[in-house]
C-alpha cells in the first residue's frame, strides 16, 4: 500500500532550481567545494599574510640594523652588531632571568592543572562540568590589569595573606622565606616570589583547558586496561595518563611559557624592579628609542619557542595526536 | 576441588539499580565458561566483579580459594580482554603485549621475547613494530588477547570479545579461542549476548536476566531443557507452549517448550495434529522459519530448505514428538 502510495506521487524525481542569483551560487558552490573554501579563506589569509607575518618580517629586519650612539638615528645598514648588544651582561642577565620565570611559572601551571584537569575530565558531569568550565574561565572575563592590582594588594605587606598569615601565627614562614637572596624582597608585592605567583595566576586556565581536552580523549578503560594488566596506579600514571596527556601539556605550556616570556606589565606592577625581556623591549622603543634592540629582544622568545617546541617534538610529545 | 572463581550471594547495586542480585556462581578450572544475557542483564558487571573494576555491595567472591573483595585489578592474577580491546594507542604492538610484564619489572630482553612469542600464538608474528591505529579490528582483538595471555593469568575474561567482528572472521575466533582456551587450559570466563557463540563455544554457560542467574548448565542442558519462560525464549527463540496447551498433550498443568526444529508441518488433510495456518515464510539459506497461528497461539517451525511447502494462509497440520516437548520448572 506504501509503494503504490509512493508511485502515484506527483512530485517529479529531479526539483526545479531555486532560480536567481542565489541558487545559481548555491549550485556553483556544490559543485566546486573548493572555490567556496578559497572565498572563505581569503580574507583571513590576507589578514595573517600581510598584517602579521609581514609585520613580525618588518620586526625582524628592524633587528638586522643598527643604531648610531651619537645621533641616535637608525643606521639602516645590516650588521649583527645589534645581537652582539644582546650578549652584553645586562642584557644576557635579562634574557635569563626571564627564561627561568618563564620555565618555573610552565612547571607549577602543569602541577597545579593536571589534577584539576584530570577531575574535570574524568569525574565532572553535567552541572559540575559546568562549574568548572565557569571556574576556569570566570578569571578571564575580568580585566588583566585589574586582576594584577588585586593581586598587589593581596601581598602587599599591608594585605590580606599577611594579615592571614599573622592570624595563623605563620609570619615567621613568610618573613623567613622573604629574607631569602633573590625569591625574597621587602614583601611578597615587590619579590620575585609574587611576580611568580601571579603568571601562575593569570595564565593558570591556559594550562587547564588544553590538558583537560588531552584527558579527555584518554578511554577510560585504557586505565582500566593498564590496572587489569597489573600496574599500580602510579604506574598507570607514568605509562598511560602522563604520555596521553603529553600533547595537552605541551600545548598549554606553550601558552603559559611564551605568554611569561613576552608580558612586560605583571613585573612591572609585582616585583623587583629588575627587568624582564618584554619591559626591556618597552623600554629600548620607547624611552631609549633604540628600535633595533627592541627588535632583537623580540626575536629571543620566538628562538627559544622554536627551540622549545623542536625538542618537545623529538620527545615525541605529540606522537599521541 | 576449589572454584578458579566462587560468587557466594553477590549483589553490586547502582543506587536503586540491581545489575547484580545475590548470586551464586562456581566456575570450575579449566573450563570455558560464558555469561549469556540480553544488554543490562549483569554479566558484564559480574565480569567486572571477577577482574576487580567492581566491588560487591554485598556478598562474598573467591577466586581460586582466596577472597577477592577488597583487592584492586592490579592485585589480581586475572586478565581481561576489553570489548572495545583497549589498547594502548601510544605503544606499539610489541609494547601493547609486553605491558603487564614491564609494570612487574621483568627485563626489557625477556619480556619482549615473551611478548614475539604472544604474538605466534595467536596468528601475529612480526607486527610488533606497527602501531594499533594500523591494524584492523580482528587483528586488534588478537593483540589484546596476546596482551593478556603473556601474563599467564589463572582466569582470562572476555567481554564480548567478538562483538565488532564481521560474520566469517567471528566464526574463525570462535574456533581459534576454543582451541588455544584447550591447548593452555586457562580457564575462560566469556560474556556475549550471541546465544549461537554461548553454544558453540562453551562448556558451561550461565544465562543472566535482571541481575540474576537464570540457568547455569551444558550447551545441550540450556538449549534443549530451558527451566524457565526466559530462558527458552532467549536461547535460540524457542516456542514457548501454556499450560492449557501443554496440559492436552503431556497431562501436567505446566509451561513447555518445544523447539522450532522439532516441529513437523504437513498438509492439513492428513492425520491428526495441531491444526494451524501458515501465516509467513522466512527464507534462512540451509532452512526456512515458518510462522504458525494455531488457534491465537503464535508458533514457530524450521523445515529443511527444498522442501514442497504450502502458500502463505493455507492450514497446514502439526505434528512433533512427544519427548521433544520439555517441561519446564517455572510455576504455571
Amino acid at each position: 500500500m506504501t509503494i503504490a502510495a509512493a508511485q502515484s506521487n506527483p512530485t517529479p524525481a529531479i526539483l526545479p532550481g531555486s532560480g536567481g542569483m542565489r541558487g545559481a551560487l548555491s549550485d556553483l558552490f556544490w559543485r566546486r567545494p573548493k572555490l567556496l573554501l578559497l572565498l572563505m579563506l581569503l580574507p583571513p589569509l590576507l589578514w595573517l599574510g600581510i598584517v602579521y607575518i609581514g609585520s613580525l618580517f618588518a620586526l625582524l629586519l628592524q633587528s638586522f640594523f643598527s643604531i648610531d650612539e651619537f645621533s641616535g638615528l637608525i643606521n639602516r645598514q645590516f650588521t649583527l652588531k645589534t645581537y652582539g648588544d644582546l650578549l652584553q651582561a645586562a642584557n644576557l642577565d635579562i634574557i635569563l632571568r626571564t627564561v627561568t620565570m618563564a620555565a618555573l611559572v610552565t612547571l607549577a601551571s602543569a602541577i597545579i592543572a593536571f589534577p584539576i584537569a584530570y577531575y574535570a575530565a574524568r569525574y565532572a558531569r553535567g552541572r559540575w562540568k559546568a562549574l568548572f568550565y565557569l571556574g576556569v574561565m570566570l578569571p578571564l572575563w575580568s580585566s588583566y590589569l585589574v586582576k594584577i592590582y588585586a593581586w598587589k594588594l593581596i601581598l602587599a605587606k599591608e594585605g590580606i595573606l599577611t594579615w592571614l598569615l599573622a592570624k595563623l601565627n605563620l609570619l615567621w614562614l613568610l618573613d623567613g622565606w622573604l629574607s631569602l637572596p633573590v625569591v625574597g624582597g621587602n614583601s611578597l608585592s615587590v619579590s620575585f616570589t609574587g611576580t611568580f605567583i601571579v603568571f601562575v595566576y593569570v595564565w593558570l586556565p591556559f594550562m587547564i583547558l588544553p590538558v583537560q581536552a588531552a584527558l579527555e580523549r584518554v578511554p577510560g578503560n585504557l586505565v582500566e586496561a593498564s590496572s587489569d594488566l597489573g600496574a599500580s596506579p602510579g604506574q598507570t600514571f607514568r605509562n598511560v595518563l602522563f604520555p596521553l596527556a603529553l600533547p595537552g601539556i605541551v600545548a598549554g605550556s606553550i601558552f603559559t611559557f611564551s605568554l611569561t616570556l613576552g608580558d612586560y606589565i605583571i613585573p612591572q606592577i609585582i616585583g623587583t624592579s629588575r627587568l624582564f625581556i618584554g619591559q626591556a623591549v618597552y623600554s629600548q622603543q620607547g624611552t631609549a628609542g633604540n628600535i633595533p634592540l627592541a627588535a632583537a629582544f623580540t626575536v629571543v622568545p620566538i628562538v627559544i619557542m622554536g627551540f622549545y617546541l623542536w625538542g618537545a617534538k623529538r620527545m615525541g610529545a605529540f606522537d599521541a595526536l | 576441588m576449589t572454584s578458579a572463581v566462587s560468587f557466594k550471594q553477590v549483589s553490586r547495586h547502582f543506587g536503586s539499580v540491581r545489575a547484580v542480585d545475590a548470586v551464586d556462581l562456581d566456575i570450575v578450572p579449566g573450563e570455558f565458561f560464558a555469561m549469556l544475557g540480553p544488554s543490562g542483564s549483569g554479566k558484564t558487571t559480574c565480569l567486572r566483579l571477577i577482574a576487580g573494576f567492581e566491588q560487591p555491595t554485598t556478598g562474598s567472591i573467591s577466586i581460586f580459594g582466596e577472597r577477592a573483595e577488597g583487592v584492586p585489578p592490579y592485585r589480581r592474577n586475572v586478565n581481561t580482554v576489553f570489548q572495545d580491546y583497549a589498547l594502548f594507542p601510544h605503544l606499539n604492538v610489541l609494547d601493547n603485549v609486553a605491558y603487564g610484564l614491564m609494570v612487574k619489572g621483568v627485563g626489557k630482553a625477556e619480556r619482549l621475547k615473551a611478548a614475539e612469542e604472544a604474538l605466534s600464538l595467536v596468528r601475529l608474528p612480526g607486527y610488533g613494530a606497527r602501531r594499533p591505529g594500523q591494524l584492523s579490528g580482528g587483528q586488534r582483538q588478537r593483540v589484546a588477547l596476546a596482551r593478556a595471555l603473556v601474563n599467564q593469568p589463572k582466569v582470562l575474561l572476555l567481554d564480548e570479545p567478538l562483538g565488532a567482528l564481521d560474520l566469517k572472521l567471528r566464526e574463525n575466533m570462535q574456533e581459534e579461542l576454543k582451541s588455544l582456551q584447550k591447548v593452555l587450559g586457562i580457564t575462560f570466563v566469556f560474556v556475549t549476548h550471541d546465544q549461537g557463540e554461548a553454544l558453540s563455544m562453551a562448556d558451561r554457560i550461565a544465562v543472566f536476566n535482571d541481575g540474576k542467574i537464570m540457568q547455569v548448565g551444558t550447551p545441550e542442558d540450556i538449549y534443549q531443557r530451558p527451566n524457565t519462560r526466559f530462558v527458552a525464549d532467549f536461547v535460540g527463540s524457542s516456542n514457548v507452549l501454556p499450560p492449557v496447551f501443554v496440559q492436552r498433550y503431556s497431562g501436567q498443568h505446566r509451561w513447555g517448550s518445544l523447539r522450532p526444529e522439532s516441529i513437523r508441518v504437513s498438509s492439513a488433510a492428513s492425520g491428526d495434529g495441531v491444526a494451524a495456518r501458515l501465516v509467513g515464510t522466512n527464507y534462512l539459506g540451509a532452512t526456512t522459519r515458518l510462522a504458525l497461528d494455531a488457534d491465537g497461539l503464535r508458533l514457530h517451525a524450521v523445515v529443511p530448505a527444498g522442501m514442497a511447502l504450502p502458500a502463505e494462509g493455507e492450514a497446514v497440520m502439526l505434528t512433533f514428538n512427544r519427548d521433544s516437548l520439555h517441561l519446564m520448572d517455572e510455576p504455571a
